[in-house]
């Protein structure tokens, strides 16, 4: 089978620190994988070098054999919620509708159809009732959610989301990994940044455990072992679960 | 009363008008990429550029200088790029140098341009306070059309203006070019400033962007509401800060400018509808209210809870 994304010899640095030395692996479609490993170790990154938002050093990038610029319309990604200005003045369900941007094609405002789809996808996250609130007023969780919906709104193949549950309630961090597995099932590949070692087992079923380089890389149940976990984060991890 | 007014007048109150309307738009641009004070720097830097185009071909013809403001403009936003990349200091840091540099070399070429023959006549000092009266047709005309550009490309590429500010990430994974619409904002703020300098001068220039952007924070909800109110906000301080320093002989237009959107600052900062002080004040009033209406409520499942 034909990888969705194929990465070779990656290196990327930030400022002067080289943070991505020579990373390298292949993610199948329809896998839901977590990145993990310690602060500092690329996650965010990573991720920004695949979707050519950060430079980097050396190395090569392809998706479906083809390179990203073409891709462009079948990959979603969901940045940290921390990376955008929350005070902007607009509502929910116009920022869901900027997920549809692209499709509604450059200096051209969005239709009835559009406003539509966009609150499907606020529904499908349980926020409906939010559509207009301003998005200052709306929670950590809440705000998740929205970014969320704007991914699914742009219907990509491929999903790259960093730190999701971060800091997000426990009904915001189901309702998220109900919508990822649906995505998974649907034959969508999706990539998240995650930091809860505790919840990787049970949310997802491929693990690559990064630190500046890929330590370990497969099915959650072969890969994501003490030893490989301890090794990646390099003694910095003082709990483990004892089995 | 407008009538009462000389036409040269209503051309140049006309013109501050456009003006004042498209430097609250872009102002509001500025405030969201969190570069309000880029706006000062960047119209200080271009006072240099209007004294050399005067000193170059000796004739004070609007074209020319704001050719050569924008000129001097765009090369102190490419230092100040330039120093931020290339060194350890900061963007406002070197904002601050680059401001203080350009202006204090412009004042110098100035002041020696103005010595020299035919230089005293010149008025090139109405470009540091600004001097809409002094303004001719034939710079309303340039001025109207540079600005009705600027409005242009605003409401152009509204809804992409609008994903580029809130989430430049995202609208770059989407195919829309950072770099692009950052040499595009950019262009357009230097577009207005240097159009805007004989008017209201270099040193407050930057006001009628950042002022009435702010003042439309306050009553707004959306992006466009936002860019609509500062638009009238600028627009309406440009006519009546033009409009007082008529009154006088020879008074600069700039300060008139700057005090008139004060005012309207104040008024948005106390009376707002969205975080105005007073609409905060009232509606922590009815909170308090509510509460203690419902305290004896909460109190009595309380003690059923305990029950």
């Amino acid at each position: 089978m034909m990888s969705v994304i194929e990465v070779k010899d990656v290196s990327a640095s930030y400022r002067k620190n080289q943070v991505l030395h020579n990373v390298n692996f292949e993610v199948q479609p329809g896998t839901l994988t977590a990145i993990i490993g310690p602060n500092g170790a690329g996650k965010s990154t990573l991720l920004k070098v695949l979707l050519e938002l950060h430079p980097k050093l050396s190395g090569s990038v392809s998706f479906l054999g083809s390179n990203l610029k073409r891709m462009k319309k079948r990959i979603g990604y969901v940045p940290q919620r921390g990376s955008v200005d929350w005070d902007f003045p607009t509502h929910a369900l116009d920022v869901v509708t900027m997920g549809l941007y692209g499709h509604i094609g450059w200096f051209r405002r969005p239709n009835r159809k559009h406003v539509e789809r966009a609150m499907a996808c606020l529904k499908q996250m349980g926020m409906e009732d939010y559509a207009y609130r301003q998005i200052s007023q709306l929670s950590g969780g809440q705000q998740q959610r929205v970014f969320l919906a704007r991914a699914l709104v742009q219907d990509a193949d491929l999903y790259f989301m960093d730190e999701p549950l971060a800091g997000v309630d426990a009904a915001t961090e189901k309702a998220i990994m109900h919508t990822l597995k649906e995505l998974k099932e649907q034959g969508k590949t999706v990539m998240v940044v995650h930091h809860d070692l505790q919840t990787v087992e049970d949310y997802f079923d491929h693990v690559l455990l990064l630190n500046r380089s890929v330590w370990a890389h497969g099915p959650t149940k072969e890969v994501f072992t003490q030893d490989n976990v301890y090794r990646t984060y390099g003694g910095t991890l003082r709990w483990m679960k004892e089995a | 009363m407008l009538s009462y007014l000389s036409p040269n007048t209503q051309w140049v109150l006309l013109s501050t008008l456009i003006l004042g309307i498209a430097a609250g738009m872009i102002g509001c641009l500025a405030y969201w990429k969190r570069q309000s004070l880029m706006s000062d720097a960047l119209s200080h830097a271009a006072l240099p550029g209007v004294v050399i185009a005067f000193a170059l071909t000796g004739v004070k013809s609007l074209p020319v200088l704001v050719l050569g403001a924008a000129i001097s403009s765009l090369l102190g936003a490419l230092l100040i790029q330039g120093i931020r990349s290339s060194s350890r200091i900061k963007e406002d840091t070197a904002m601050g140098i680059i401001l203080s540099v350009f202006f204090g070399f412009g004042i110098m070429m100035l002041t020696i341009v103005s010595r020299s023959a035919g230089g005293s006549q010149s008025g090139l000092d109405g470009f540091i306070f600004g001097q809409a009266a002094s303004m001719v047709r034939q710079d309303v005309y340039t001025m109207l059309i540079m600005a009705a550009l600027v409005i242009l490309v605003v409401f152009a590429g509204f809804k992409e203006w609008k994903l580029f500010l809130f989430d430049p990430d995202f609208a770059k994974g989407m195919g829309l070019s950072g770099k692009w619409m950052n040499s595009l904002y950019l262009s357009v703020l230097v577009l207005v400033i240097v159009i805007g300098i004989q008017a209201v001068g270099v040193i407050l220039m930057a006001a009628l962007l950042i002022i009435p952007s702010v003042s439309a924070r306050y009553w707004s909800s959306s992006f466009r509401s936002m860019v609509i109110c500062s638009g009238v906000f600028g627009g309406a301080a440009g006519m009546t800060g033009s409009l007082l320093s008529s009154i006088g002989n020879g008074w600069p237009t700039g300060p008139f400018v700057v005090l008139a959107s004060s005012a309207i600052f104040l008024v948005s900062l106390i009376f707002g509808a969205e975080k105005g002080l007073l609409v905060q004040a009232l509606q922590l009033r009815r909170q308090k209210k509510r509460h203690h209406s419902n305290s004896w409520q909460h109190k009595t499942v309380h003690v059923k809870e305990a029950e």
